[in-house]
């Protein structure tokens, strides 16, 4: 007796439903065993991860503010993957977008420019990220280049080129030759939206974004467009679809979003320009978008969970000496199963009798 | 089923809250670590001080650690949560934390801050850090002894004050014993990347340097110049492991005794927002064994370690001449004052290198 995978007729509906609860599920499984070896309790540990954050205000805050930018950079990936166009370099547009935006903020910086200087550092930030990302996409459709690699290779210029700002010309003066620019005013901050707390403007834009998201996917010929070139590019073909102009079509908004991100992160919860502005948000983002299905609702829901994941993360290792270690092994463990469990869409598991007959003839 | 799971879970919920009410009347201390604590290097040395810490005062304090904080957006909120779990006076041990620090502490005036190696306070918030450039001194006066080639290597980690101050500091001394003595930079731009630091150090040899200075964090350089049978100092922590025929000595962050006194401080209710800039004499640092060199060199070593220590020698002796030719400016009598050492962004003559961002 054998068990072997089989591949289904068609695709189960079913378990594209199911599969993330049951990667969900059994994810806990493998963390309450963790936690036990650990010798810690496990059922403390888990509401540690996973109630504690949201039973108390402020914490389901901070899981917004944790959640905006992957979520807005995600919603853009996953137009590029939809369109099976690959840009992995969503960190480099997030960098040239915060360094674009902050270029009118330092140069206002002390005078007197009035309520137009936010604004516009936003345009400016998505355009520059636009920018970047056709870089890329240029370079596939006119010369067959890998946007896999280009996109990657361009995230290094970035974060040297924001290195060479922070630490040259955009330097605080007052500040010691550290390589930060100085705290940016008032007019070129993002407003917060409770008083006190980190919630920022640039949550409610995130959320517009995957509405705006739903709705071209959803509701419109580009964003079915944008599908069957992913899906059956033969069939594009003859639909008379031009991938090819997809591809730069998605790059660019995706490129647009993850600089808008990176203008509301820096003009927001950072409040200056200096180096290391991302803890990897653009590589994270490609998760937040597989972990939603390339979903744009789909998508808003990963993005809380991982954010949920890095708040509880911090308060187990507050709450209960869990190293952090711990709630990195519990990233990887959830991903691990969200994509096996989802091999079980596209096949099935079926046990196979071997012959007998054969069996006794080879004896 | 679902009912005895939610009782057994408040059973679990209470139980830890009873704990948690015991250990209430401990003070709560908080640290927040830019890396993993790891076995060596700038965090372990930290935690190291937070363990010296709960031998001497654990009956009365209990501590918490964060480690691996980004220096980003994600600082802020690491803090704010160390304050909302009751932590009263809590460290944050890198410079990248200083806007952070500082935005919580003016959220939270009754919670007491400490940031490490900045320069912006609050009524609620210190600053410390050691003068390590008096270290480098002494390793500028072995080096420019041991040194055949009269090539020193120096692997920077960023061009900011701290460790361009080093770097002068090592070149003066150094000066006092071979003035036609050269130093080689090369800047890894990065705290700890073991294959950078080892890369650096190989091109360094490369380029005839035969003693290998690092203000990174890894023992890799350590290990290259052992391979290649040349000498190096260690950083942060006793690296005489990686090269036990390599290593003269090392400077040794001991914040044991720092965090001893102020949270001694804060138990006493004593506790003021203060500027620390500790030395040798107040021992913020210590210096490793010196090992690897001839007796008259380590006496040489013990003797200008004893001087700086009581005050007799000041590595930033007045004159000093900038790469420019043109003498600085003397602002503290007859040596730079504290604000220009803190501010350092120039190099003195005889570096044949240009300071990035110059």
């Amino acid at each position: 007796m054998q068990l072997v995978l089989e591949k289904r007729v068609e695709r189960s509906g079913t378990i594209a439903l199911v599969s993330p609860l049951i990667a969900i599920g059994l994810t806990i499984l493998t963390m309450v065993i963790l936690f036990a070896i650990l010798g810690k309790n496990p059922l403390l540990a888990l509401h540690a991860y996973f109630i504690a954050p949201l039973t108390d205000g402020y914490s389901l805050l901070e899981i917004a503010v944790k959640a905006t930018p992957l979520v807005m950079i995600a919603i853009g990936l996953s137009l590029c993957y939809l369109a099976n166009a690959w840009n992995i370099g969503a960190e480099g547009q997030f960098l040239i977008g915060a360094v674009a935006g902050s270029w009118i903020a330092v140069k206002t910086q002390g005078t007197d420019a009035g309520a137009w200087v936010l604004p516009a550092m936003f345009v400016l930030a998505a355009a520059a990220g636009a920018l970047y990302a056709l870089i890329p996409a240029i370079c596939k459709v006119k010369f067959g280049a890998s946007e896999i690699l280009t996109s990657l290779m361009l995230v290094y210029v970035a974060d040297l080129f924001l290195d060479y700002l922070v630490r040259g010309p955009w330097r605080d003066p007052q500040g010691f030759n550290f390589p930060t620019t100085a705290e940016f005013d008032p007019v070129a901050t993002v407003p917060l939206l409770i008083e006190g707390g980190r919630l920022h403007l640039g949550s409610i834009i995130a959320l517009l974004v995957v509405a705006a998201a739903a709705i071209l996917l959803g509701r419109t010929i580009k964003g079915f467009e944008i599908r069957v070139v992913g899906a059956a590019p033969r069939a594009a073909r003859f639909g008379g679809f031009n991938a090819n102009q997809l591809i730069i079509l998605t790059f660019a908004v995706s490129g647009a979003l993850a600089g808008l991100a990176g203008i509301i992160e820096v003009a927001g919860p950072i409040g200056h320009l200096q180096p290391g502005i991302s803890p990897g948000y653009g590589f994270t983002a490609i998760i937040v978008a597989f972990l939603g299905r390339l979903n744009p609702v789909g998508i808003l829901i990963a993005g809380l969970f991982l954010a949920l994941t890095f708040i509880g993360g911090e308060q187990a290792q507050i709450a209960m000496k869990i190293p952090l270690d711990v709630t990195k092994i519990f990233q990887g463990i959830l991903l691990f199963y969200v994509l096996a469990c989802d091999s079980l869409i596209l096949y099935r598991f079926k046990l196979v009798f071997p012959n007998r007959e054969v069996t006794r003839g080879a004896g | 089923m679902w009912k005895s799971l939610l009782a057994l879970t408040a059973g679990l919920l209470l139980a830890g809250n009873v704990s948690a009410a015991s250990a209430a009347d401990k003070l709560k201390v908080g640290f927040v670590y830019v890396g993993p604590i790891g076995d060596l290097g700038w965090t372990y040395q930290h935690d190291l001080g937070r363990q010296a810490l709960v031998k001497e005062l654990g009956d009365k304090i209990e501590t918490t650690y964060l480690e691996n904080v980004p220096e980003g957006p994600d600082a802020e909120r690491s803090i704010e949560q160390l304050v909302r779990a009751g932590n009263k006076l809590i460290f944050t041990t890198s410079f990248g934390y200083m806007d952070s620090t500082l935005k919580v502490a003016k959220k939270y005036p009754n919670v007491h801050f400490e940031h490490a190696t900045g320069y912006k306070r609050n009524p609620n918030m210190s600053t410390y850090s050691a003068k390590w450039y008096q270290g480098r001194y002494i390793q500028g006066l072995i080096a420019a002894k041991m040194s055949k080639s009269g090539v020193l290597g120096y692997i920077g980690s960023f061009p900011i004050p701290e460790v361009v101050s080093g770097i002068n500091a090592t070149m003066l001394a150094a000066q006092t014993i071979n003035p036609n003595i050269k130093v080689k930079i090369i800047w890894a731009n990065t705290w700890f990347d073991p294959g950078k630091e080892a890369d650096a150090a190989k091109a360094l040899i490369d380029q005839g340097a035969d003693v290998i200075m690092q203000h990174t964090d890894s023992p890799a350089a350590m290990q290259i110049a052992s391979e290649r049978g040349k000498l190096a100092f260690g950083q942060d922590s006793e690296m005489i492991k990686f090269g036990p025929k390599t290593q003269l000595t090392s400077i040794l962050d001991t914040w044991g005794p720092y965090y001893i006194e102020r949270v001694k401080a804060e138990l006493a209710g004593t506790w003021k927002s203060e500027n620390t800039w500790g030395g040798l004499d107040s021992h913020m640092f210590a210096m490793a064994p010196y090992t690897n060199m001839p007796d008259d060199v380590k006496k040489m070593a013990e003797d200008a370690q004893a001087a700086i220590t009581a005050g007799k020698l000041h590595p930033f002796k007045c004159p000093i001449v900038g790469q420019d030719g043109k003498p600085v400016e003397c602002k503290g009598g007859d040596h730079l004052d504290d604000g220009q050492i803190l501010g350092m962004n120039f190099y003195v003559k005889g570096i044949d290198d240009k300071l990035p961002g110059k």
